[in-house]
């Protein structure tokens, strides 16, 4: 057993080296939130704009303008198809930004929108899209304050994309970073994982599946609102499980906290029919997108008083305790499984491909 | 090799001989039964679907096969499953 | 979900752990070869082998369709794909695997059209909405798949569909077990039969290898219950000094498998002379190509194909690790030069094959992740 102890300590070394691109190409792995994005993100972004605001990589940055801190976030949109059970890229653009925000313990005040828009782009879209959005920004009290449009030849965009940017402001001075949990926490998670994902891989109708699943896109900024005035002292981390789902979500938290997460799988609430879907492409929904759902690591202590004040919430009627922080071994996420085993849950090198095998 | 998954049977499409519907967890989706033609499947059957296929019909008898092997295990096995669930830590 | 769930029971798991222990001699150590990769993935995604005592040990085989598709096969399929006239269809699994220059991903992100597709169905509904185009499905799998592809076909050649054909690269798990049979430096007690194909083949083509070979074979379900009860009818047959082929997985696969599927895979497809497997070399009859009255679905036939032996790279020891001679972590570029992200070998892409699970899933030392395991499990709960 030695020897396969120093094969693992040599492959632990590796994996904490400094990331490097291969690829000579941008392929869409780059794009689905696992280890090619990390990479690239730490190999050309971080490398090329080092500063210590953007080193954490967190949602949004915190930044001091005049008196109080402001956190500040940008985010893009691509989503396919437009429009999907449950939202479409409007609502989820305003959805997702103000969630950035909350994650960073902000009220969202302010958002600018961009567009960029392909010739030939039916104007009743955009409507439909721009009236989506406006209620979206009603529900989560932020106003979209300055935008831009840019129309490209047809066949260089996919009908619409949006991107925005959005300020929030710091009420109640709380410390939360990826790096802030600590052996003994609780894990949280806010509602049924996956939804988001499963319904867009449905609507885009490529496996001809069929089921009632909607997006969970949904301003989170109350709900944590209510978390944080709850317990001040005691959240250590909050994370929107968006791309790479729950999973790489952990897995960031453990690698940036030097802390293992143990998730229970038997605590960690998916609806029936996203375990349908999953089951039939060989999906694992850990790591399937949510845009309504977080990750909150708050103190063991008070996780029971947590969980009450997230099921308070419409939101969070479903939150769940899904595991604990441990000291060992650092940086990584494991999984009791419901058959009583464990087993690691590493960060997938790309997006997650339905299998046959 | 080859992710294959329990769905019921829920009713054949109408158009083609060869295709039916199945529900797996309330997901739906038309699979080809033509590899069960010898069957006679109806809806509530439940059949392994791989590839779009219906590859086998899940026999509802022999399912229990599996618990009555454990069951013959005897009686530690039992006393051990009581006490595992008595403990309240399955 | 019914037919699943109850198979991932875990008090079940432990008393049957407890009666697996107590079936072992002490001291003797027993090694099991779990021929599909599907087991192999269940084993870890359930962490199953939590639940055996250290007297077994499973050896993961070459039940992975594309763990053992030679590079220069994955040329070919590029070189098709790479056409402006095509659009290539595959399974998800394909496409991440490394050919002698590149995986579909990165000719899909040069420029070729590649699709992914749930079934081979489906990429005759892409062919009929595309008639000005040429589609090609990628075929891969053991007989479990090969039946769907010989539907497919039988279906477009009923529609008279010109423009679709098949890549074929079934392969068949009977040769291949043959060949790690016969390898000399394999000392096994048994197999983990795989299930799915069974359901096809049925259970008497194993029948020679506890005659001629004297070893039982169990065929397995996929549930990690279905896999532990397997491993205990293994000990059990050890015990008694029997040696057969039996069937734990009888709920799905009848003793002489799917005569429909059979004869459409015999209707459609010919037995191949020779196919080279990734890692265990060339071995005759274990492949499955058109047949000659369906040629003009036969991608190998309609299109101009380089056909190029690709030389596996010599720090890959994929061959050893399917063969089970080496354990994944034994491999000379496990987890350093070979990882998921730059896979040198098929059993670092597939989430089936034996490296890659091995990676993901287990490559941390057993008692470290019990012990991180079992303390906190009290305070988790609500």
């Amino acid at each position: 057993m030695i020897r396969e102890q120093q094969v693992l300590d040599r492959i632990e070394r590796m994996r904490r080296r400094k990331p490097v691109v291969r690829e000579e190409r941008i392929t869409l792995a780059h794009g689905a939130g696992g280890k090619a994005t990390q990479t690239l993100i730490e190999a050309v972004f971080l490398e090329a704009f080092r500063n210590p605001m953007l080193a954490p990589l967190d949602d949004g940055a915190l930044v001091r303008l005049g008196d109080g801190p402001v956190a500040f976030t940008t985010d893009s949109y691509v989503v396919s198809p437009l429009f999907f059970p449950g939202g479409d890229i409007g609502d989820l653009a305003v959805n997702g930004t103000v969630n950035d925000l909350a994650m960073c313990g902000a009220r969202p005040v302010h958002l600018s929108a961009g567009f960029i828009l392909e010739e030939g782009f039916p104007v009743a879209d955009l409507r439909r899209i721009t009236a989506s959005m406006a209620a979206a920004a009603a529900e989560a009290q932020v106003t979209i304050v300055t935008g831009d449009t840019k129309v490209v030849q047809r066949g260089k965009a996919d009908g619409c994309y949006v991107t925005t940017a959005g300020v929030g402001v710091v009420e109640q001075p709380v410390t939360l970073s990826a790096s802030g949990a600590r052996p003994g926490d609780a894990v949280i998670v806010s509602g049924p994982i996956g939804a988001h994902g499963a319904a867009i891989m449905l609507a885009r109708d490529d496996f001809g599946i069929e089921a009632a699943i909607t997006s969970d896109t949904a301003p989170l900024h109350a709900i944590v609102a209510d978390l944080i005035k709850a317990l001040p002292r005691h959240v250590r981390t909050l994370r929107d499980a968006t791309r790479g789902g729950v999973a790489t979500v952990l897995n960031e938290v453990a690698r940036a906290s030097e802390v293992a997460v143990v998730l229970q799988e038997d605590q960690v609430p998916v609806h029936p029919e996203v375990t349908g879907v999953c089951e039939l492409l060989g999906l694992d929904p850990l790591y399937v997108a949510c845009e309504g759902r977080f990750v909150a690591v708050v103190d063991g202590e008070h996780a029971g008083e947590a969980l009450d004040t997230l099921r308070a919430h419409p939101l969070g009627a479903e939150a769940a305790i899904v595991g604990t922080v441990a000291a060992d071994p650092p940086g990584l996420v494991l999984l009791r499984t419901a058959f009583g085993g464990t087993r690691v849950v590493d960060v997938l090198v790309g997006d997650p491909l339905p299998r046959i095998c | 090799m080859c992710l294959g998954i329990p769905g019921e049977l829920v009713e054949f499409v109408q158009e083609h001989e060869d295709l039916a519907v199945v529900d797996v967890s309330g997901v739906r989706r038309r699979v080809n039964v033509g590899l069960l033609a010898d069957e006679g499947l109806r809806p509530g059957d439940w059949v392994l679907v791989h590839v779009g296929f219906a590859l086998s019909k899940i026999s509802e008898r022999e399912a229990q096969a599996v618990f009555d092997y454990l069951q013959g295990l005897g009686q530690p096995y039992a006393d051990e499953l009581d006490a595992l669930r008595g403990s309240d830590i399955g | 979900m019914r037919f699943v769930d109850e198979y991932r029971d875990a008090g079940r798991a432990r008393a049957l752990a407890g009666r697996i222990a107590e079936s072992c001699r002490p001291g003797r150590r027993y090694t099991f070869m779990e021929v599909c990769g599907g087991h192999t993935h269940t084993i870890y995604k359930h962490g199953l082998e939590d639940h055996l005592p250290s007297e077994v040990n499973l050896v993961h085989g070459p039940g992975c369709p594309v763990c053992v598709i030679p590079m220069g096969r994955v040329d070919d399929a590029i070189h098709i794909a790479r056409r402006p006239d095509v659009i290539m269809t595959s399974f998800g699994d394909m496409m991440r695997v490394p050919g002698g220059s590149g995986s579909f991903l990165d000719a899909k992100a040069a420029g070729a059209d590649i699709r992914m597709v749930y079934s081979p169905l489906d990429a005759l509904k892409i062919a009929r909405a595309n008639p000005d185009r040429r589609v090609v499905f990628m075929a891969i799998g053991f007989e479990t798949t090969a039946p769907s592809t010989a539907m497919t076909v039988l279906r477009a050649a009923a529609e008279d569909l010109g423009n679709f054909s098949v890549f074929c690269n079934h392969v068949m798990i009977i040769p291949a077990i043959k060949a790690i049979l016969d390898s000399p430096d394999l000392r096994l007690d048994g197999f983990i039969g795989p299930g799915h194909v069974s359901a096809v083949i049925g259970c008497r083509p194993y029948e020679f290898i506890a005659r001629d070979y004297r070893k039982p074979l169990v065929v397995a379900g996929f549930e990690p219950l279905d896999i532990l009860t397997s491993v205990h009818m293994l000990l059990g047959q050890l015990a008694e000094g029997r040696c057969e082929v039996e069937n734990q997985y009888t709920r799905v696969v009848p003793w002489d498998g799917n005569r429909i599927a059979l004869s459409a895979m015999g209707q459609v497809m010919r037995l191949r002379p020779h196919f080279e497997w990734r890692g265990l070399g060339f071995i005759a009859h274990s492949a499955l190509a058109m047949a000659d009255d369906y040629a003009a679905f036969d991608a190998e036939r309609v299109f101009d194909l380089p056909g190029l032996r690709v030389a596996d790279p010599k720090s890959c020891q994929c061959g050893e690790v399917l063969k089970g001679v080496l354990k994944p972590w034994e491999c000379k570029v496990f987890g350093t030069a070979c990882t998921p992200e730059t896979p040198i070998g098929t059993c670092m892409v597939s989430s089936e094959g034996a490296c890659a699970a091995y990676y993901n899933f287990g490559r941390f030392s057993r008692e470290q992740i019990s012990a991180a395991a079992r303390e906190p499990r009290e305070a988790s709960r609500p």
